[in-house]
């Protein structure tokens, strides 16, 4: 009889210290979870969960994304977007070229882009880095990027800027384990905001430091006057938290036939872009006749972003041994693995 | 499967009971675990702005954990080659702690990639479009995946089979060892490729990454694996032979020689030839421009692993207490080199030359230990459930787990 009740006791005290376990461990992981409770759910849905990626979107699907985003935009920051989709066109194949001897490193793009393509204000993300370079190098290493001046340019030095090259042979679209960022038909590299699932390897990837991550929910102060309402789905429209972002040469625009933002605001015209496949083009010309060469030539990627200087090649059309830009076009990529 | 499910209960039953040494070390290391719960639960809400990592060093030391533990995972075929390459009897019953070992490290090394993640949320969309086999990462997806299920696979069957006291059947695992054998190499060398494929990264454009990277790893792995024997040895009744760990003793010699004697080759080749792509590896060793984050980190990366040669090939380290220091010596020592030291200075200076230091925050450190509690929480309990299932404790027939 004292057996029983002292197995009993036992059993009863070991439920209660079991139990009394349970209940800790249950509220230790409770409060441990708890921070999650300021979470922002709103991209936490069932469509959000099973939007498809981009290339697999019907016409139909896509204008239903396209219709969410823009209620979704309108409701954080108050403003009514108009986002399109707008697909590169046949026969043309975009390319920059940047007159080292004209740009006076005002860094005026630097800004004129952060407005056009809705970045985040707080903090800034920034697409354009300028470099102010000493005579006699072109080695980036000894370039300055946080020169403060009160008068610009400065004589002893030049100045670089440098942005996403949309490099024919892309080493960021090939690392990507999701397909989230790829090469378009007019040569312009692209992010589904809405498929990256932010691991960075892109960032780790490119050569030119031309990616960013938004570490941060993207921040505005004033998000009705700083939003830019014309917007793509490839481009400029506001990104969220956790995703990678970067130049587009801004496709919204030049697949309106209109120019960068970069190039409309730089003062001095050191900024040239157009189609390398229409031969009368600004850039065809300039990439013919000046004194043409691209950033680390030796990683291989085949940018589409040029820097020349204002001489001219004292040579007859079609004499030239090399083309500048070969490589580039659709020929050339045939063959590379996509 | 009734029967497997009441082997799950007791499983689970087993590892809430031990002395109050287990006890004590299982609630640190909840503890702890919870800390780094709380701490990712913070980054989920706030975004990775509360690590230390920026646009100019975009990994920070999740991924060098994730690195190192790649390493500890594929190391368990260190014991493996030995027992059922070259038919050692010493090893023999001690192989599966070493496959339980790779079986947590390879959990840990999942969870820091996903921690690492800006967006977890969206983490199926790796299975939905799969850039395979253009990008190393889906290949380490594989690499990874694979040699976890073959690890569950080999120890889950070859304990369960015990458990129902049946003798194990060779080809339900046999040739599931032997395919593990090249799979171990195979992860340790995709993970190398994902770095040493980015042509914009001069620090990491080496092909002696990969096998750096083995020979680091087949150091340290079996180094932690003597630790732990000896702690299984002293905690419970399993039996481990001295001669077992004396063999370990001489795998780990062999592999930190080669790994310090690679070492050595790089650094030749990077001073010597002294082009301008050697920035990276200055900045890591003397420093650059006045910043010098890494340089103590890095020599002292490279005098634990030196202190840890020296007695490993010395007659000293047949004494257990040299020997474990040792081992604990250059286990520190390859998870610097791996980690601050592999990892980081690729993106120092950044690929335009501006030189941004990377220091973790306290919060993600707590993740990175939070995992590593977690990690070693599994392998404790594993072993827990192992040890009696192995020396007969805990069978079907028997009616109550064994306690001790």
């Amino acid at each position: 009889m004292s057996n029983d009740s002292e197995l009993s006791r036992r059993g009863f005290l070991k439920f209660v210290s079991g139990t009394a376990g349970a209940v800790g461990g249950l509220g230790a992981l409770g409060a441990a979870l708890s921070p999650l409770t300021k979470l922002d759910r709103s991209e936490l849905t069932e469509t959000h969960f099973f939007q498809k990626h981009y290339k697999e979107l019907t016409p139909d699907e896509l204008g239903a994304v396209l219709d969410r985003l823009r209620k979704e935009v309108e409701k954080l920051y108050g403003v009514q977007a108009s986002l399109g989709d707008l697909k590169p066109e046949d026969g043309v194949d975009f390319a920059y070229a940047l007159n080292l001897g004209r740009c006076i490193g005002c860094r005026k793009c630097v800004h004129a882009c952060v407005k056009e393509n809705n970045q985040s204000r707080s903090p800034e993300i920034q697409y354009i880095r300028v470099l102010e370079m000493p005579r006699g190098s072109v080695d980036i290493e000894r370039g300055d990027h946080h020169y403060v001046r009160a008068k610009v340019p400065d004589e002893n030095h030049y100045y670089m800027p440098i942005q996403c090259h949309q490099c024919a042979n892309p080493p960021c679209v090939k690392v990507c384990p999701i397909e989230a960022t790829w090469q378009e038909d007019d040569g312009v590299t692209v992010i589904d905001y809405n498929w990256c699932i932010g691991c960075r390897y892109c960032e780790a990837a490119c050569p030119y430091w031309a990616r960013r991550f938004n570490f941060t929910p993207p921040g505005f102060t004033d998000p009705k006057s700083e939003i830019n309402p014309e917007m793509n789905y490839l481009s400029n429209r506001p990104r969220t938290l956790g995703v990678m972002e970067k130049c587009h040469f801004c496709l919204h625009r030049t697949r309106a036939g209109k120019m960068p933002a970069c190039l409309e605001v730089c003062p001095v015209g050191a900024r040239k872009f157009g189609n390398l496949l229409d031969p009368e083009s600004e850039v065809s010309q300039i990439l013919h006749n000046k004194h043409v060469f691209v950033l680390k030539q030796e990683v291989g990627t085949l940018p589409r972003f040029f820097y020349y200087f204002d001489q001219e090649y004292p040579h007859q059309e079609g004499a030239m041994l090399d083309e500048p830009g070969a490589g580039l076009g659709r020929d050339a990529q045939e063959g590379e693995p996509a | 499967m009734k029967e497997y499910t009441v082997f799950v209960w007791r499983c689970f039953r087993l590892s809430f009971v031990g002395g109050w040494r287990y006890q004590a070390w299982m609630f640190a290391l909840t503890v702890l675990s919870l800390f780094g719960l709380n701490a990712y639960c913070k980054q989920l809400v706030n975004g990775l702005a509360v690590t230390g990592m920026t646009d100019h060093v975009s990994w920070g030391l999740y991924i060098a954990n994730f690195t190192f533990l790649v390493g500890m995972a594929a190391a368990a075929v260190m014991l493996v080659i030995p027992v059922y390459v070259y038919r050692n009897k010493e090893l023999h019953d001690l192989v599966i702690f070493g496959e339980l070992f790779a079986v947590s490290a390879i959990m840990m090394c999942l969870f820091f990639v996903n921690v690492d993640l800006g967006r977890p949320d969206r983490f199926m969309h790796i299975f939905w479009r799969f850039n395979f086999p253009v990008s190393m990462l889906t290949w380490d997806v594989v690499a990874l995946g694979g040699y976890l299920l073959l690890n569950l696979h080999v120890c889950g069957y070859l304990i369960y089979c015990s458990y129902r006291g049946r003798k194990p059947s060779a080809v339900f695992y046999i040739p599931f060892v032997f395919v593990a054998i090249g799979w171990a190499i195979s992860i340790h060398t995709v993970t190398a490729f994902l770095y040493v494929g980015l042509g914009g990264r001069p620090f990491w454009n080496s092909a002696i990454i990969a096998p750096r990277f083995l020979a680091s790893a087949f150091a340290a792995g079996p180094a932690f694996v003597i630790l732990t024997l000896q702690v299984i040895r002293r905690f419970t009744e399993y039996e481990i032979s001295n001669k077992a760990l004396g063999l370990l003793r001489n795998i780990v010699t062999v592999a930190l020689s080669v790994n310090m004697f690679l070492l050595g080759c790089e650094l030749f080749v990077e001073f010597y030839g002294d082009s301008s792509h050697i920035v990276s590896t200055v900045y890591l060793f003397f420093g650059l421009h006045g910043y010098s984050g890494l340089v103590p980190w890095i020599w002292t990366a490279i005098g634990l692993n030196t202190i840890a040669l020296l007695v490993l090939l010395l007659p000293l380290s047949r004494n257990l207490t040299f020997l474990n220091m040792a081992c604990v010596f250059l286990i520190a020592g390859i998870w610097i080199e791996k980690g601050m030291g592999l990892i980081v200075p690729a993106f120092i200076p950044s690929p335009l030359g501006e030189i941004v230091e990377y220091t973790p925050t306290l919060n993600e450190i707590l993740v990175c230990l939070g995992i590593w509690a977690f990690g070693l929480l599994l392998y404790t309990i594993l072993v827990r459930i192992t040890v009696p299932v192995l020396t007969g404790r805990l069978t079907s027939s028997a009616t109550r787990p064994a306690e001790h």
